[in-house]
């Protein structure tokens, strides 16, 4: 039998079918709805979990953990839907995190004052971004291997700036303490945490320019079909680095957010969450071919992910263990879609053998 | 001019740019090896010690693992496909071999069959997930790298094993030598040497450059698509698990972090061994080299007491030239036998 | 007489008749059926080839000769009809087992392995082996080489095939076909991309093939090639069966109405204009080794025909035009106003649109809506506040849709669930809701059934009438003539000749685009 073509061929499966609801957008958008609506039930459902296993899930504490736990991760999945929808990757994210923490420990430590400091970081995310991004758009070069690199070069700096020193180190200032209590202190009169709340604002910005704006629809184009949006004048290449450097900012940004709710920081920081982002990302809905997701989506993955964090740790299972949750969850995110295709073509094969016999 | 002279003009043109072609990718691995001999002529320059026995196994032990999982990577990434699971699959095996040693005995020869078979499992795992449900590669590998890495921590279970546990006749491969090369990296090189002789050799591994080449075109050619994605994987699965043995073997000792992280410097190393990220071209030998370079560079560091922290950063860069540099050639040489050609049909 | 019912679809007179015993067909499809969701690519289609022939295989773009070929090597499966080989009944699961059937398939589109070199190209999966079942490198190369020394080409087997022309990529597949040694061999239009030369040397093998008692069927737009080389003829329309012929026994005129259905005059709607200003003047527009020192102008109320060969670099001005390619040198005015090179939102501004000719990759967003599709080149327009008003999409799509008479469920549909005709209405809605100034369309009706290709030239001749300027490329020649106020010829990237519509016919423009004269109305 040789029509099995490998995943990387599906793409260009035979008479156009290739990418799974190729049937099209209503379809594919109907499909995107009972995704959601899926994560909806299992937000539920975990809720529902945690409740049951641990009196103290359904508090106020819990919230407030589970925002700056998941807050700054959260924070790196925005770009990066947007950075998929268009059919690219940016690995870079948590070594950008790490960079910029690393940066803000560094001009500390030598005296700078916090705000100078800050800026300096995002500044960093920026130039960071901007690197991938006219790697990615300009040079052409594939952007996994773009960013698996500068994942590499960006930590390798953190570890340049920092070496083995955690700042505030002996004889340094410790951090404000007005900043460093988003790590402890909620939002005035809630429970919710200052990077969660970052997050929810965030997310609306990108939820309305991804679903709402001309620039949104764009994006969806680029992911879908490349050549038709250069086509209708949609600057591919423009877009594509501002949205590298937009990630880098953000990036940089959830890297403060985690030095200030840590009150320090090593170099790092952060280590190996990029492969986490990108999983709640698809885990969220967003297809790893560009073109189809929502932000919505990603949200509830968030959600899903930081609310079963939450629990498993409150059960006192090893985070390490939690690992297996995160692999399943995106299991299910790629197998569960592509069941009706794999239905479709098992029925092929079928009636190929029956008309063959 | 005739047709005759027309025709046979552009061959000759196209064969000295064919030739070219050659050279360059030649060049490819023999600029790495020069690479690496600079490193390590310059900082023996200032490091005499840098020349010496152990430091040199200590080049080969510490890129052997890299290089092994690189073999396994580059047949998978020559399909256009990707494999994030390599580092859990070590980790996996390393333990539950080390575990089995500590608790039931086993013979030293069946730790490395079961550390293999471990992998190959976990490789027949992930090629029938790509190949049956057409799950992206990337998407699944990395759900596998999560999966395998939480079974192997349950399994652990703040637990370790620690180097009395370890038959001495297994931890010899690790440390043991033959005329002053580990048997590591002995172990190694014929892994790489075998592979990378079938890689040129035989009808089906040409079949997977196909395959990573133009999907189209190798389905329109009735390359078995699936079987030989699905075979790649395997041997990428199994190749790690062996690593597992071998980290074991290497480390006496073993928790739930062995090889946490490999992945992507796995896939940093054979990209900058010249394998293409999507697929189609590149070497075993290349990448192998790709993976002793970094090594090399790091020792190197250590050695010139330069601080092991710009290590990392000078990876990175030296990612990021590599397929810079890629590009740059692949460009010009697609531009040079066009060009030959193109000038020849205007006349 | 050629139009006598044939005894069974498909079969005809045999190419031997009256030469004795007839003997076995050596492939038999009927009444074979292929659809893709609602897109019907082939209804009927059925041919009989004989050992020793050269069929030729004609119909317009669309008439489902691709469809068929691809039946033919297995790359299809049909939902209908049989497939017949040396008396058998086959049912190919995929391409190695047509393969392996004796079929051999040269594709219109060359698809090659640009990693590896031209002799693995051409032996891939079945590369001669030494012992130890490891591929003999040396035989290998030999044998290429001994293939291309056949067909009259140097080309280094061992060179890889990036960077290979399309021609030489073509030359590949062709010994690719060869070195198989197939009983049935099926091109489909092999020397689109050949220089007359390299067609030449191409027929010669394929008399030494037939000869050696292998059919071969042959597509090609080319009409005096086929009557040339060819010794039967059938003719498709449709997706469906029209009939076969004896070459002899029919001539150009039969054949042409037999793929149009209809008369030619009849076909086209294109009504006298006046011209107006000029609108696009292009000077010196040169893309190094693409195309070379193009110039021409385009009026208000004029359809201007951009025509030639596949490959002589038609589309590539188009997009250099329009500026989704840069330009190396020369300029592109649109009312007296210089484009900025490779702009195409600056062309877009100055009122220009282009209908591309790839519309699965380059017209459409298939997986967007109808009404997305029709909204992406206007969204600055329907913007309120930064966002796009949804109410005013919906409308825009609506009327758009109503206008060009799109038949469709919802305007929420996937663009990719129309039929091509209807989606290339789609396409020509998004640009025309910008009003513009000059429409540049490459391929107006390819793929596109016959019914709907009357309503889209019967669309371009109002946009005329209403006094805009179309640049048309077209590679039908019927459609250029009968809709075209002038043609410019072009013949490997430089223009060879402007012709207008009194100087237009086949002739001249053949001979314009190829350099010699059409053997065909000779």
């Amino acid at each position: 039998m040789t029509s099995d073509l490998a995943t990387s061929a599906a793409r260009v499966d035979e008479g156009g079918a290739g990418r799974p609801g190729r049937a099209g957008r209503a379809a594919a958008w109907r499909a995107a709805l009972r995704w959601e609506s899926g994560l909806v039930l299992l937000l539920v459902a975990v809720i529902l979990f945690g409740a049951a296993e641990s009196s103290t899930f359904l508090t106020g504490t819990t919230f407030f953990y589970l925002g700056t736990d998941i807050g700054y991760i959260a924070i790196m999945a925005l770009p990066m839907t947007l950075i998929v929808m268009t059919g690219e990757i940016d690995l870079s994210v948590a070594s950008m995190l790490g960079l910029s923490g690393a940066m803000v420990g560094f001009l500390w430590h030598h005296g700078w004052s916090i705000w100078p400091a800050l800026i300096v970081a995002l500044l960093v995310g920026a130039v960071g971004g901007a690197l991938n991004g006219v790697l990615v758009a300009k040079a052409g070069l594939p952007s996994i291997a773009v960013t698996i690199g500068t994942l590499t070069l960006f930590r390798g700096m953190a570890e340049v700036l920092l070496g083995s020193l955690t700042v505030p180190a002996v004889g340094d200032p410790q951090f404000p303490g007005s900043l460093t209590q988003i790590g402890a202190v909620p939002v005035g009169g809630t429970q919710l945490s200052y990077s969660l709340l970052f997050f929810i604002v965030l997310a609306v910005v990108f939820g309305v320019v991804l679903h709402a704006t001309p620039l949104g629809r764009s994006l969806h184009a680029i992911g879908l079909q490349p050549e038709a949006a250069r086509f209708v004048g949609v600057r591919v290449n423009r877009i594509k680095i501002v949205l590298y450097i937009v990630s880098g900012v953000l990036c940089a940004f959830a890297g403060i957010l985690l030095t200030l709710q840590n009150a320090s920081v090593s170099y790092n920081a952060g280590n190996g969450l990029e492969l986490t982002v990108v999983a709640i990302v698809l885990f969220g809905g967003v297809s790893i071919f560009g073109g189809r997701g929502t932000v919505p989506g990603v949200v509830l993955a968030v959600a899903i992910v930081g609310a079963l964090q939450m629990a498993l740790t409150q059960m006192n299972v090893d985070p390490n263990v939690q690992n297996i949750v995160t692999g399943v969850l995106l299991l299910l995110s790629v197998v569960v879609p592509n069941g009706g295709e794999i239905v479709r073509r098992a029925r092929t094969r079928l009636r190929r053998r029956s008309a063959g016999g | 001019m005739t047709a005759q002279t027309e025709l046979g003009g552009r061959g000759l043109l196209g064969g000295s740019a064919a030739g070219r072609l050659s050279t360059l990718l030649r060049a490819r691995e023999a600029g790495i090896a020069l690479l690496i001999v600079v490193v390590v002529a310059v900082t023996a320059v200032n490091n005499h010690d840098f020349l010496s026995a152990s430091s040199v196994q200590q080049l080969l032990t510490g890129a052997a693992l890299i290089a092994l999982l690189g073999v396994g990577e580059t047949l998978v990434l020559v399909t256009r496909n990707v494999d994030l699971s390599v580092g859990s699959v070590l980790g996996l095996s390393a333990y539950v071999v080390g575990d089995l040693f500590k608790n039931d005995h086993i013979p030293v020869l069946l730790g490395f069959v079961i550390a293999i078979l471990i992998g190959t499992a976990a490789g027949a795992l992930n090629g029938f997930i790509v190949t049956v449900l057409r799950v992206p590669s990337l998407v699944i590998t990395l759900a596998m790298l999560y999966v395998i890495r939480g079974v192997d921590s349950l399994l652990v279970n703040g637990k370790t094993v620690d180097p009395s546990a370890i038959p001495s006749a297994f931890t010899e491969v690790g440390y043991r030598t033959v005329l002053g090369v580990p048997w590591l990296a002995i172990i190694v090189v014929v892994v790489v040497a075998v592979a990378g002789y079938a890689m040129r050799s035989f009808r089906s591994s040409r079949e997977l450059y196909a395959i990573g080449s133009n999907p189209d075109a190798a389905n329109l050619a009735g390359v078995p698509i699936g079987r030989r994605v699905f075979t790649s994987f395997v041997i990428s699965g199994s190749l790690a698990g062996l690593a597992g043995a071998l980290f074991l073997a290497l480390h006496a000792q073993v928790d739930n972090s062995a090889g946490l992280g490999y992945e992507l410097t796995v896939v940093a190393a054979v990209v900058v061994g010249g394998v293409a990220i999507f697929g189609g071209s590149g070497t075993v030998v290349g990448a192998a080299l790709g993976a002793l370079l970094l090594n090399t560079i790091n020792q190197a560091l250590v050695a010139s007491r330069i601080s092991a922290f710009y290590n990392e950063a000078i990876a990175g860069a030296l990612l990021l030239a590599a397929i810079g540099v890629d590009r740059w050639l692949s460009l010009r040489v697609t531009r040079s036998l066009t060009s030959a050609q193109g000038a020849h049909r205007d006349v | 007489m050629p139009e006598t019912d044939n005894p069974a679809p498909g079969a005809g007179p045999a190419p031997h008749a009256g030469a004795g015993a007839e003997p076995e067909p050596r492939l038999v499809l009927e009444g074979a059926a292929k659809r893709f969701g609602a897109v019907h690519a082939l209804d009927d289609g059925s041919i009989t080839l004989y050992p020793g022939e050269a069929h030729a295989l004609l119909g317009e773009n669309g008439a489902g000769k691709s469809t068929l070929v691809k039946i033919l090597g297995g790359v299809y499966l049909a939902d209908e009809g049989t497939l017949t080989i040396d008396g058998r009944e086959v049912l190919f699961g995929g391409p190695a087992e047509a393969r392996d059937a004796g079929v051999s398939i040269i594709y219109q589109e060359p698809s090659l392995f640009p990693d590896l070199t031209v002799a693995e190209n051409i032996f891939m999966s079945r590369q001669p082996l030494r012992g130890g079942r490891r591929i003999d490198r040396g035989a290998m190369n030999d044998e290429t080489a001994a293939i291309f020394a056949r067909l009259g080409v140097e080309l280094d087997p061992r060179r890889p095939a990036r960077g290979l022309s399309v021609a030489d990529q073509q030359i590949v597949e062709i010994a690719k076909a060869l070195s198989l040694g197939a009983g049935v061999l099926v091109m489909d239009e092999p020397t689109a991309a050949l220089t007359s030369v390299e067609a030449a040397r191409l027929f010669t093998v394929i008399r030494t093939l037939r000869s050696q008692g292998a059919a071969v069927l042959f597509i090609s737009h080319r009409l005096e090639e086929v009557f040339a080389n060819c010794q039967r003829v059938t003719v498709m329309r449709d997706g469906r069966f029209v009939r076969t012929a004896l070459i002899g026994e029919v001539t150009v005129d039969d054949v042409i109405r037999s793929m149009v259905g209809r008369e030619l005059s009849a076909l086209f709607p294109k009504s006298p204009t006046e011209p107006g200003e000029t609108v696009l003047e292009v000077e010196s527009l040169t893309s190094r080794g693409v195309f070379n020192d193009v110039s021409f102008t385009v009026r208000a109320g004029e359809i201007v025909a951009l025509a030639g060969l596949v490959g002589a670099g038609r589309t590539e001005v188009a997009r250099a035009v329009f500026g989704v390619d840069r330009r190396t040198a020369g300029t592109v005015r649109i009312g007296g106003e210089e484009l900025p090179n490779g702009d195409p939102i600056a062309a877009m501004a100055a009122g220009m649109a282009l209908v591309p000719e790839d519309r699965r990759q380059q017209g459409l967003v298939m997986d967007l809506s109808i009404e997305q599709n029709v909204a992406l080149a206007s969204l600055a327009r329907l913007r309120r506040g930064g966002l796009i008003r949804r109410s005013a999409e919906s409308a825009l799509a609506g009327d758009w849709t109503a206008r060009l008479q799109v038949k469709y469920g919802r305007l929420r549909d996937a663009a990719a669930t129309l039929s091509g005709g209807n989606q290339q209405k789609v396409v020509l809605g998004k640009w025309l809701a910008r009003s513009p100034r000059l429409l540049i369309i490459d391929e107006p009706t390819r793929g596109i059934d016959v019914g709907t290709k009357a309503e889209v030239h019967r669309i371009l001749d109002g946009l005329v009438a209403e006094g805009m300027a179309v640049l048309m490329i077209s590679s039908e020649l019927p459609e250029v003539l009968a809709m075209a106020d002038r043609v410019i010829v072009l013949r490997e990237g430089r223009v060879t000749a402007e012709l207008g519509r009194d100087e237009a016919d086949e002739d001249s423009v053949m001979y314009a685009a190829t350099g010699q004269l059409s053997g065909a109305a000779a």
